[in-house]
């Protein structure tokens, strides 16, 4: 299971690589926006994207638009994970295809359950 | 543009004053009193004409300052710019408080536990040399057995409760990612109070020099704040119905959507 984790914030990004090597998942990379991340997306075999929404360059909801959009990627299971809460933002996300959706501050329990959720729906 | 008509403004004033200077001088020469009188009397409402042009486009300039900004909160009824950067710094100090004290907390209670490990362990070692210098009677070799079977039994106990505490200590690391967020568009909302202030100060400037009209339209930038940027940590998400303000609200919103 290779995941890559996007987040500005490199204290982040370390906090939800920390928590994925709990839950057994060990092979994680790192991007720090969307125009980063797209292309470790397109050129590597990643089974699963962790990303955040409000980053510089490109956002956490303009890289899941072109992840649904691409071809290779459309079906790569993605989990956002972000301070943005505002209704319409989280059904917008939806809209755009998101697995599952955590708002930040969050706890390691409900990460561990959101990627539970996504991989027994992505296996089912 | 503002500039340029500032210049054009002064040089036609500057143009008729050394006109009228001229003329003024020809009426003395012919010792016309009334008409030398009559002149600087043109020339004084000519000034004060473009004197109060002046002053009424800064007072303008100002109230559109402090209209755009939302200085004053009772323009336009929402909270003012100064009112949410104090709500940022507050969430901030607030977010990095409970951080720190979370730390400290659990670094208390995983002290006392590494502790322990490491006064037991020389202990018990200090025994072990004994039994290895064969200074030790069978009695007190069995005391030591017993003693080093709870030991290793205590050690994965505490190791555990200390991995966990390190955890805790990791995660309450989350709040440099929400702060920051907070303060860097504190401080995007200062720059720009500060360009408007010294385009004021300029603006004030040019009365002084007592010119023309100044049609210069403020240029303030619209603070778009696009959802679909990302607009950061809602500061008041429970008193907010368009936020959802917790993980709970988010999966409700969601499952009904049929997620």
């Amino acid at each position: 299971m290779k995941i890559l984790v996007v987040d500005d914030f490199s204290t982040m990004r370390r906090i939800i690589k920390n928590l994925l090597r709990d839950l057994g998942f060990t092979n994680t990379q790192e991007a720090d926006d969307g125009s980063t991340a797209l292309p470790m997306l397109q050129s590597g075999d990643f089974d699963f994207l962790v990303t955040d929404w409000n980053m510089p360059g490109m956002t956490g909801i303009e890289l899941l638009k072109h992840v649904r959009e691409d071809e290779r990627l459309k079906t790569l299971p993605v989990l956002m994970v972000t301070a943005e809460a505002k209704r319409d933002q989280i059904v917008a996300a939806a809209q755009a295809g998101v697995n599952g959706y955590v708002v930040k501050p969050f706890t390691a329990a409900v990460l561990k359950e959101k990627i539970e959720k996504i991989f027994e729906r992505v296996d089912g | 543009m503002a500039e340029a008509d500032l210049k054009d403004s002064t040089n036609e004033f500057a143009k008729l004053f050394s006109e009228k200077a001229s003329e003024l001088m020809g009426r003395l020469e012919k010792n016309d009193l009334a008409g030398a009188v009559g002149l600087i009397q043109d020339l004084q409402k000519v000034r004060d004409e473009n004197l109060y042009q002046e002053i009424g486009q800064l007072t303008r300039a100002l109230h559109e300052s402090i209209k755009n900004f939302k200085l004053d909160s009772n323009i336009q009824g929402a909270g003012s710019d100064i009112d949410e950067a104090q709500e940022g710094l507050q969430y901030v100090v607030e977010m990095t408080a409970k951080a720190a004290n979370k730390t400290m907390d659990k670094v208390d209670e995983s002290m006392p536990l590494s502790e322990a490990i490491a006064n037991e362990a020389f202990e018990i070692q200090q025994e072990w040399t004994r039994f290895l210098n064969k200074d030790m009677n069978a009695n007190e070799f069995r005391e030591l057995t017993k003693r080093i079977s709870t030991f290793l039994s205590n050690t994965d106990t505490n190791t555990r409760k200390l991995n966990a505490h390190l955890s805790d200590i990791l995660l309450a690391q989350d709040f440099q990612d929400l702060t920051g967020q907070v303060i860097q568009r504190i401080t995007t909302m200062i720059t720009d109070v500060e360009a408007r202030l010294v385009n004021l100060v300029a603006m004030a400037g040019h009365v002084d020099q007592m010119t023309g009209i100044q049609h210069g339209e403020i240029d303030v930038p619209v603070d778009e704040n696009d959802p679909m940027k990302g607009v950061g940590p809602q500061l008041n998400a429970e008193d907010n119905e368009d936020v959802a303000s917790n993980q709970d609200e988010v999966d409700d919103l969601l499952s009904s959507l049929g997620f």
